[in-house]
């Protein structure tokens, strides 16, 4: 029973190594000569300013909830359009009903002002 | 494929209501927002029939996910009873706040269905779905009042440490699933049954599971959440997290040990019993010197749930009796005293201290006998529900053996009796002060806080009829 | 038919009681008096009533018991509420109703106008009713219910002036002091219990005389029994060593003195010896301690009265003596003649302290003897009456008390106690001194009372009216008469022995009538010894008061000791107080409250107390509001619940 992780633990074993190794290969070879301006935060192009401390608008954070509720909804869609079939008109209209509770909430959401970015 | 709908019709009922409500809140001006709480009173009532439809039938549901007992129905019922409560006192607590937010009975609704569904729960997976959709909803709830510091400090504490625990309970389930091979309630239990040599991983999920539920239930050493959350959270919403919120996680503990685990009561029993000893005791004795009557509510609430844990403990009959008439009772006294605390409290929750009660007592009858009797109910005076809750509860952990426990909850009792008296006399012997906003007492408030003071003594004098109704449930 | 319901006579005082005692309040005086007259007056018509169709039954069916209701029912522990006449209880509540209604009488005079009236009346009543229930119960129990009541009605009617800081603790004094004999009587009658089963009389007696039927040589249960309940008797009938209380109950009204404290109440040890004959027959070393200890008593009390310049202490110490002849008699056996006595000196000395009560309130309330004198002149009735009195108790011939000390004094005699007869003749020497020494200072010789009394309208003593002199003039006839039904058996039948046979028929008959009983000569000539003794008493008290009233003064001068010695009683008051009152009051103080109370137990509920505090504040500061210390904690949890799970798993 046991032996059935043994796919998990290589799998992990890799999943660490891997930044490790990068890290570590890349530290060996790479070649070290800083500069000023090499070093200077990356921000378009443009010359850094202030703190990089500053408060992100919530309006991300919206949009990025929004976005794995609605992804999340699409993944569910997957396996039920692969055994569709079987499903018959049961299987259709719980979809429906299981859309039409998302779509409520998109409603919700795009009355409240929620997606509006400014 | 057999679902059978008019198990689940109450909570079908919630969610339809409040799916609606959530599709209006857009279209009501703002100062009519409140009144979206009269459809999810439309709401409760049509689960109320739900229930009533459904009435009588035995059976698993809903892909054998769903049980359709007496305690089930016993459970929908109090469940209901307590949302109706609690969203009347809302409506008006929303209005003195002047937080014209109809989200707050979407939320409240379905909470309410989260609760529903834990108490009928009979496969884990069900019960953690409705864990979940009560705890988000309270998460939300929690932080309603966003101008309030402490509220959302509440609400982040509490989303914190919930999610943090709700790790635990997931993975216990899933340790349980591979110990059992299954996550139906029935058929773990026959799987136990049947093999009697217990691997380590079952008790590991027993115990993670556990984990997740002291959580809820607030259950030492997983209660420090409860003195922030209670004292930060509206009003409403604290009497949702004491009353409801606990009550769920209970009667699916209940349910969990005494029809999931009864075969591995021994393990778990001692589990229970130095965390009963220890919520009872952190419970009483914290609550001491709190200054702040939220705080104080909430350290009680905390040592109630070590005396139902008492009970719990005992495992028998006796005891799911108990429990439940307990529960009826607690619910009782802690929304009675909150709704005062509520009316006490005021525009943005100014007087919640001790010393604002001084004088209460005279210059406002009605508040000081109602509060008063619900204190003493609380501390477990005779003649009133609070005594009969321990009488039961206590009884059944005796019936058990577990003198030990019972002498250490008298004792913690005993204790608990300070702080609950040191609000009755600051009210009738406290000096009163000349307050700038006097106290008004809406009818529907005073209807509600009178049916409830009522209700605390007709249980404490005449317990019969709810014992015989727990008695009913208890037998699954 | 009065007969069978014999039993309501202790209704009707009962209701007198808490009328007057509820609303007495708001009644005039004349109501009040009414009242309660009127029901002792219907208790002794009852009593009467029965007693007539009593006596016109057979002997044997003299034994009448009514059966009112269960009162404890408790395991096999029954005790009723169930009531028995028979002759000795008839004779009983015929004295106490009879008695009872002349003082009743006397007090609407003695007692007009003082406040307090209807609290006066009530508690009469009240003693009455509890009295009766004493007399007539037919158990242990019940009897103790009259015996605890009688003693709660002495301390109201003792601390009827309570504003008086004296009466007060003379009411303490006297229900202390009973209770401490108390004890002693609830341990027997719980021995008692264990014995036979049953605290039922008839019950108990017929045990005992089955299962006794021999006379055992050690000092068994029964020996046990009996001494407790004497102690008993011994509180409530003033004897050594729980006499005390007797004279300071002297601060009452005086027609209580008389009601109470010489007629009814301290006579209850006797009559309690006396229905436990059965018992007490069987239990020859206490009876002879009983005998001891009466006798002691009587000679001291007597010795204290010669003494003594307070008409009413004087009384007082005479009632102790005489209730010593009663124990003397019981202690040789006499249970008829001790019961004989009981009755005249009921009559004799409850005619003496109303008489002195008449006295006190002609010379407005001075009680000095050496106060007093010359008021033959001014109280005619009060005088020929007392000195009835006087004559009785001295045993003078023709009068009641004559016979019944006689009989007490020869049976002591005739049961081979020669010592205890000869102490009892001093004493019915003593006696007849004292009684006439208080005559003399009170009625005769030159006036000493002062007779200047600011503004008073009439100095001179009066008279006190009707109500005052009625009852003195009965009870006088009582005096005379009573004696006549119980004749010494050289002239004739004793009546009354014959009367109560019935009460005694358990009585252990294993002593061979003396056959001294029958040598009649040896008892004249003892009587007449005692008559001898008794006359020298009365010539001294003669010579001293009236020839040569300077012999008293001059003999107390030359044995100065020996009068203190008498005049402060012994110094047993002061002893007692040394003794047992001081070292527990300090007991109390020091250990019981400073140390006990306030520290002990103080300290544990406000230790406790603070204990709890400081633990709570450590609490309260745990919780911290740090929210990953919160998060710890429920890992920390859950890790002791896996370590414990792996800990025992298998």
């Amino acid at each position: 029973m046991l032996a059935s992780y043994v796919p998990i633990v290589i799998f992990i074993l890799v999943a660490l190594s891997l930044p490790v190794v990068g890290l570590v290969v890349g530290r060996l070879i790479r070649p070290y000569k800083p500069h000023a301006t090499k070093l200077m935060a990356y921000e378009c192009g443009v010359d850094p300013e202030g703190d990089a401390r500053d408060r992100f608008s919530i309006r991300f954070y919206i949009i990025a909830i929004l976005f794995v509720v609605f992804e999340v909804e699409t993944i569910f869609l997957f396996p039920w359009a692969i055994i569709y079939r079987r499903l018959a008109l049961f299987g259709f209209i719980e979809m429906l009903v299981f859309l039409g509770i998302l779509i409520v909430g998109y409603f919700y959401v795009w009355k409240k002002g929620a997606l509006e970015w400014v | 494929m057999d679902i059978n709908y008019t198990a689940i019709l109450p909570e079908i009922m919630l969610s339809l209501v409040g799916i609606c409500i959530m599709l209006l809140i857009p279209f009501v001006p703002r100062e009519r927002q409140t009144h979206l709480g009269y459809l999810a009173l439309a709401g409760i009532v049509l689960a109320f029939f739900g229930v009533a439809m459904g009435w009588g039938q035995t059976d698993l549901a809903f892909s054998e996910m769903i049980f359709q007992d007496d305690f089930g129905q016993f459970s929908k019922i109090f469940f209901l009873f307590v949302s109706t409560v609690i969203l009347l006192i809302s409506m008006n607590y929303l209005e003195q706040e002047k937080l014209f937010q109809g989200e707050f009975f979407v939320l409240l609704l379905f909470a309410t269905v989260g609760m529903l569904f834990m108490a009928t729960s009979a496969d884990l997976i069900m019960t953690f779905l409705g864990l979940e959709v009560l705890s988000i909803s309270t998460y939300i709830l929690a932080g309603f009042k966003e101008r309030e510091r402490k509220s959302s400090e509440a609400a982040w504490k509490y989303f914190l440490l919930g999610a943090f625990s709700t790790a635990f309970l997931l993975y216990g389930i899933a340790f349980v699933y591979g110990a059992t091979g299954s996550t139906k309630y029935l058929q773990i239990a026959e799987a136990i049954q049947a093999s009697p040599d217990y691997s380590l991983i079952l008790f590991v999920g027993l115990g993670l599971m556990m984990v997740g539920f002291g959580f809820k239930v607030a259950l030492a050493p997983f209660h420090a959440w409860t003195p922030d959350v209670y004292e930060g959270a509206p009003i409403p919403i604290t009497a949702l997290l004491a009353v409801a919120s606990k009550g769920a996680a209970l009667l699916a503990l209940v349910r969990i040990l005494y029809q999931v685990f009864p075969d591995l009561s021994q393990q778990w029993q001692a589990i229970l019993w130095p965390m009963a000893v220890m919520t009872m005791a952190i419970g009483n004795i914290a609550a001491l010197t709190q200054s702040n009557i939220k705080r104080m509510l909430a350290y009680s609430s905390i040592a109630h749930a070590g005396y139902l844990l008492v009970g719990l403990t005992a495992h028998n009959p006796l005891a799911t009796q108990g429990i439940l008439f307990y529960l009826v009772a607690y619910a009782f006294m802690t929304l009675g005293a909150l709704i005062v605390v509520q009316i006490v409290g005021r525009r943005e929750e100014q007087h919640t201290t001790i010393e604002d009660y001084n004088g209460i007592g005279y210059r406002y009858p009605f508040l000081g006998i109602a509060l008063s009797v619900f204190l003493i109910s609380l501390a477990g005076i005779p003649a009133t529900a609070g005594f009969m809750g321990k009488l039961f509860v206590f009884s059944a952990a005796v019936q058990s053996q577990m003198y030990g426990l019972v002498v250490i909850a008298l004792v913690t009792s005993a204790i608990g009796l300070y702080y609950y008296l040191r609000v009755i006399v600051s009210m009738y012997m406290g000096e009163f002060k000349t307050e700038k906003i006097p106290i008004t007492i809406s009818m529907p408030l005073r209807i509600i806080l009178t049916l409830l003071v009522l209700g605390t003594l007709y249980l404490g004098i005449l317990p019969g009829s709810l014992l015989n109704l727990a008695e009913e449930a208890a037998s699954f | 038919m009065v007969l069978e319901h014999f039993w309501i006579l202790i209704l009707f005082p009962l209701v007198g009681a808490a009328m007057n005692g509820i609303l007495g309040r708001r009644f005039p005086h004349p109501v009040i008096a009414w009242l309660s007259c009127s029901t002792v007056a219907l208790s002794f018509l009852v009593a009467l009533l029965s007693f007539y169709n009593f006596i016109r039954l057979p002997e044997d069916q003299r034994i009448l018991t009514h059966h009112l209701f269960t009162w404890i029912q408790s395991g096999n522990f029954i005790s009723e509420f169930s009531f028995l006449l028979d002759p000795l209880s008839m004779v009983m509540i015929l004295v106490v109703t009879g008695v009872g209604f002349l003082i009743h009488i006397y007090s609407l005079g003695y007692m007009a106008g003082q406040s307090g009236y209807y609290r006066y009346f009530a508690y009469l009543n009240l003693f009455i009713f509890m009295m009766s229930v004493l007399v007539l119960a037919d158990n242990y129990l019940l009897m103790f219910v009259g015996w605890e009541g009688v003693g709660l009605c002495s301390y109201l009617l003792i601390g009827y002036s309570f504003e008086k800081r004296t009466a007060g603790d003379a009411a303490k004094k006297a229900f202390i002091l009973n209770r401490i004999g108390d004890v002693g009587f609830l341990i027997g009658v719980f021995l008692i219990f264990r014995t036979f089963e049953s605290v039922q009389y008839l019950t108990v007696f017929q045990a005992v005389s089955e299962q006794f039927a021999v006379m055992g040589t050690e000092f068994g249960v029964l020996g046990a029994i009996t001494l407790l309940l004497f102690i008993g008797a011994t509180g409530k009938s003033a004897q050594i060593p729980l006499y005390v209380w007797l004279p300071d109950a002297m601060e009452g009204p005086t027609p209580v003195s008389a009601l109470i404290h010489a007629a009814t109440m301290v006579t209850a040890g006797v009559y309690m010896i006396a229905r436990s004959a059965p018992l007490y027959s069987r239990a020859p070393e206490t009876l002879f301690i009983i005998a001891v200890v009466g006798i002691s008593t009587a000679l001291l009390a007597a010795l204290i009265a010669t003494v003594q310049r307070d008409i009413k202490k004087v009384l007082a110490y005479s009632t102790i003596s005489q209730l010593g002849y009663m124990f003397l008699a019981m202690g040789v056996g006499a249970f008829g003649a001790g019961v004989f006595h009981l009755l005249t000196h009921a009559f004799f000395k409850a005619l003496l302290f109303l008489g002195s009560g008449s006295v006190i309130m002609a010379l407005h309330h001075e009680q000095d003897l050496f106060k007093m004198g010359g008021l033959r002149k001014y109280l005619p009735v009060t005088f020929y009456t007392m000195w009835m009195g006087a004559l009785a108790i001295a045993g003078v011939p023709l009068f009641s008390g004559f016979f019944s000390k006689d009989a007490i004094l020869w049976k002591t005699f005739a049961a081979g106690n020669e010592a205890l007869w000869l102490m009892g003749v001093v004493v019915a020497g003593l006696t007849a001194f004292y009684v006439s020494r208080l005559m003399f200072l009170t009625f005769h010789g030159g006036e000493r009372s002062e007779k200047h009394h600011q503004g008073a309208p009439d100095p001179s003593p009066k008279e006190p009216s009707w109500s005052v002199t009625l009852p003195l003039i009965i009870l006088a006839g009582f005096s005379l008469l009573a004696g006549y039904i119980g004749l010494p058996s050289y002239l004739g039948n004793n009546r009354l022995e014959e009367f109560l046979a019935p009460s005694f028929r358990f009585q252990f008959s294993g002593q061979a009538a003396s056959a001294m009983e029958h040598a009649h000569l040896t008892e004249v000539i003892l009587t007449l010894v005692t008559l001898a003794v008794a006359f020298l008493g009365f010539a001294l008290a003669y010579h001293f008061y009236i020839k040569n009233p300077q012999v008293a003064e001059r003999l107390a001068n030359r044995f100065p000791w020996l009068y203190s010695l008498l005049r402060r009683k012994f110094f047993l008051d002061e002893i007692y107080d040394w003794l047992i009152v001081g070292p527990v009051q300090r007991i109390s103080r020091t250990i019981l409250w400073k140390g006990m109370d306030v520290h002990v137990i103080d300290g544990l509920v406000h230790g406790t107390a603070s204990l709890m505090q400081a633990w709570s504040h450590r609490v309260k500061r745990i919780q911290s509001g740090y929210a990953r210390l919160y998060a710890t904690w429920i890992l920390g949890g859950a890790l002791l619940i896996l370590f414990y799970y792996y800990w025992i798993s298998p």
